[in-house]
């Protein structure tokens, strides 16, 4: 039979000035834990949950970005019309010609410039991608030298509000609204009239197509057809495949945050350790007398355990405490493919939070392993001649 | 009852330290025959071997050589989980330094030795209430050991050493911490456990006052029994 629990939780609660720094150790290991997962997290599905399945993006044959492919005209006049891309209720091919180009922009506070990505787009291509949407203002009007920016870059950069103007090269462009991408890439966008975008910064090319095929067989066709035309020199893929693989950047950030939990997890673990065989060590008598009354040494070993874990676990809620505090909290980062600012949010999800406590537990469990044997194996009557 | 029924035998017992090269005797051939129902204190100097003997007894130490039956049972042969078992359902104790656990209530530590056993939770509520109630401290049942005085520790750990009804209690210089007054009401429990309920007490002492409760005296000297 075990111990009362409230004898392990007491013990773990009453000694809380000796045991405050094992605490704080784990928590700060769990906290740098959670956070750099939370950062890669963000990261990844700043580009990961992009896209719609049913969609498909040609990008040139050997860019790894949008932005640095380049699709000449008559391209878009040989696939506009092929029988694989459905077509709207007016009867129009459901197919987007996009041009992305990247401009240099003040951030606000005088903080420095960073690249934000200009994306021309067509009304098809605004119907394609339904994640994205308006929170404020009112969207451009083809023409008139109008964009709309993306929420969470307006937080950053300098004449983004409403009503403010930007220049770039000869084009001074006015903002008259914000657009949301629901942690999409496209939050990291600013949208404005395709044929606008070209002859405002002198693009001749398109830099993708955005296609809707008529259903999943049409679209294995036209990726077929499209890869294998040696007119094109294009590269077909689904939407969200593409931007899966622009997902890759957060992998090291994810290893940074692993190696940096491992090796601080070391140190905690000793911190454990030395907080465990002090508490021990200062009952060992008390350990003796149970025993003498009929205790196990296994029960006497899982009433410790508990409490080094019971100690570790408010350690780790601690951390998950700390670290959530971030969460949703947006920064932003240069994305490796398009050396424009991408923003993301710390995602702390409840999965991350369960690993930062079982890895918490792991740690008490670890620290207190060796502390809680040796004071078992002692003999009863030397445990009770303990002073 | 008209022959009294012995309870520990004794045979030819030695303790045995050995220190490198030095070799203590704690206890030396005793042989000794404690009959049910007595209240026997072990009497001697400091470092003639009460202590070891009564551990030996309450099987807790393990001797050199010589047997120790306890109700027919040689403690001395029982295995370490054997002995753990035997204790919480034979042995009661009680020790000098009164041993409670520092974040358990009175009511808790009592109950301590009955969470080994099959009782249900409100069985073992009435026993400790009945342990608490015999030692007069019923009322302090929700107390920690650092809110009771010197002697209301001891009565509850001799509520703690009698909760399982054992037919043995066992207490090493259970006054030893105390003043005289909490001393006589510890004394006087021990006496009316063996007196009024039929247990047999075996208390080490070396205050010849403390010996005066007790039915009959034996004396340790340099391991061995003296009289
Ligand atoms: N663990 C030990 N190692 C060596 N010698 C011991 C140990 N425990 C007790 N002794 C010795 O055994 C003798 C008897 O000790 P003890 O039974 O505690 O005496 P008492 O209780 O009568 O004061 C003493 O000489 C003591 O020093
Ligand atoms: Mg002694």
């Amino acid at each position: 039979m075990a111990l009362p629990l409230r004898y392990s939780l007491r013990n773990a609660l009453v000694r809380w000035r000796s045991t405050v720094a094992t605490v704080l150790g784990i928590a700060l290991v769990v906290f740098v834990f959670v956070l750099l997962q939370s950062l890669a997290a963000g990261i990844e599905k700043s580009s990961g949950n992009t896209g719609d399945p049913r969609n498909l993006l040609v990008v040139r044959k050997g860019s790894t970005a949008e932005s640095a492919s380049l699709i000449g005209r008559q391209n878009l006049q040989d696939i506009r019309y092929l029988p694989e891309i459905a077509r709207n209720a007016a009867g129009e091919p459901v197919i987007s010609a996009d041009v992305l180009v990247l401009v240099n922009l003040p951030r606000r506070l005088h903080n420095g410039e960073a690249n934000v990505l200009l994306r021309g787009v067509t009304p098809r291509g605004m119907e394609l991608r339904p994640q994205v949407h308006l929170v404020a203002g009112r969207w451009f009007v083809p023409g008139h030298r109008e964009v709309v920016v993306s929420a969470k870059l307006a937080r950053r950069f300098a004449n983004f509000d409403l009503g403010s103007s930007f220049k770039s090269g000869s084009a001074t462009l006015t903002v008259v609204g914000w657009l949301a991408g629901g942690g999409s890439a496209f939050d990291s966008e600013c949208w404005l009239d395709a044929d606008e975008c070209r002859s405002l910064f002198e693009r001749d090319m398109y830099s993708s197509f955005l296609i809707r095929p008529v259903d999943a067989a049409a679209a294995a066709r036209l990726i077929d057809r499209i890869e294998n035309d040696r007119r094109f020199k294009l590269k077909a893929e689904r939407e969200v495949d593409y931007y899966r693989k622009q997902t890759m950047t957060a992998a090291p950030i994810k290893w940074l945050g692993n190696f940096l939990a491992v090796t601080m997890s070391v140190g905690a673990v000793f911190a454990a350790m030395n907080t465990m065989y002090a508490a021990v060590g200062a009952r060992t008598r008390e350990i003796g007398t149970l025993r003498v009354l009929g205790f196990r040494r296994r029960s006497v070993v899982l009433a410790l355990l508990l409490e080094g874990g019971f100690l570790a676990l408010l350690g780790g809620i601690l951390g998950c405490a700390i670290a959530f505090y971030w969460n949703g909290y947006t920064t932003a980062t240069m994305g490796m493919e398009t050396f424009s600012e991408i923003v993301f949010e710390f995602r702390v999800t409840p999965r991350l939070v369960t690993e930062g406590l079982i890895f918490a537990v792991a740690v008490g469990l670890i620290g207190t392993a060796l502390p809680a044997i040796r004071a078992a194996r002692l003999p009863v009557i030397a445990a009770l001649k303990a002073i | 009852m008209s022959e009294p029924e012995s309870i520990v035998t004794i045979r030819h017992l030695s303790k045995i330290y050995a220190q490198g090269d030095i070799q203590v005797t704690a206890l030396d051939d005793i042989s000794l025959v404690i009959a049910a129902g007595e209240f026997l204190t072990l009497m001697g100097p400091s470092g003639s071997g009460k202590s070891t003997l009564l551990h030996i007894i309450a099987g807790i130490d393990r001797p050199t050589s010589g047997e120790c039956l306890v109700q027919g049972i040689d403690v001395t042969k029982l295995n370490e989980s054997q002995l753990a078992d035997w204790r919480n359902q034979n042995v009661g104790f009680v020790f000098q330094t009164f041993n409670l656990i520092p974040v358990l209530t009175a009511f808790e530590n009592v109950e301590l030795p009955l969470l080994l056993t099959r009782l249900g939770h409100a069985q073992r509520r009435k026993l400790v209430n009945t342990a608490l109630d015999i030692v007069g401290l019923a009322d302090r049942s929700h107390h920690l050991p650092k809110q009771l005085s010197g002697g209301q520790e001891q009565r509850v750990a001799i509520a703690r050493a009698l909760v399982t009804d054992p037919k043995l209690v066992v207490a090493d210089e259970p006054t030893g911490n105390l003043d005289s007054h909490s001393a006589q009401e510890v004394l006087g429990i021990l006496q009316s456990l063996s007196r009024q309920v039929g247990k047999t007490v075996i208390m080490v002492t070396h205050d010849p006052k403390a010996a005066a409760f007790g039915s009959r005296s034996i004396h340790l000297e340099k391991g061995e029994l003296t009289n």
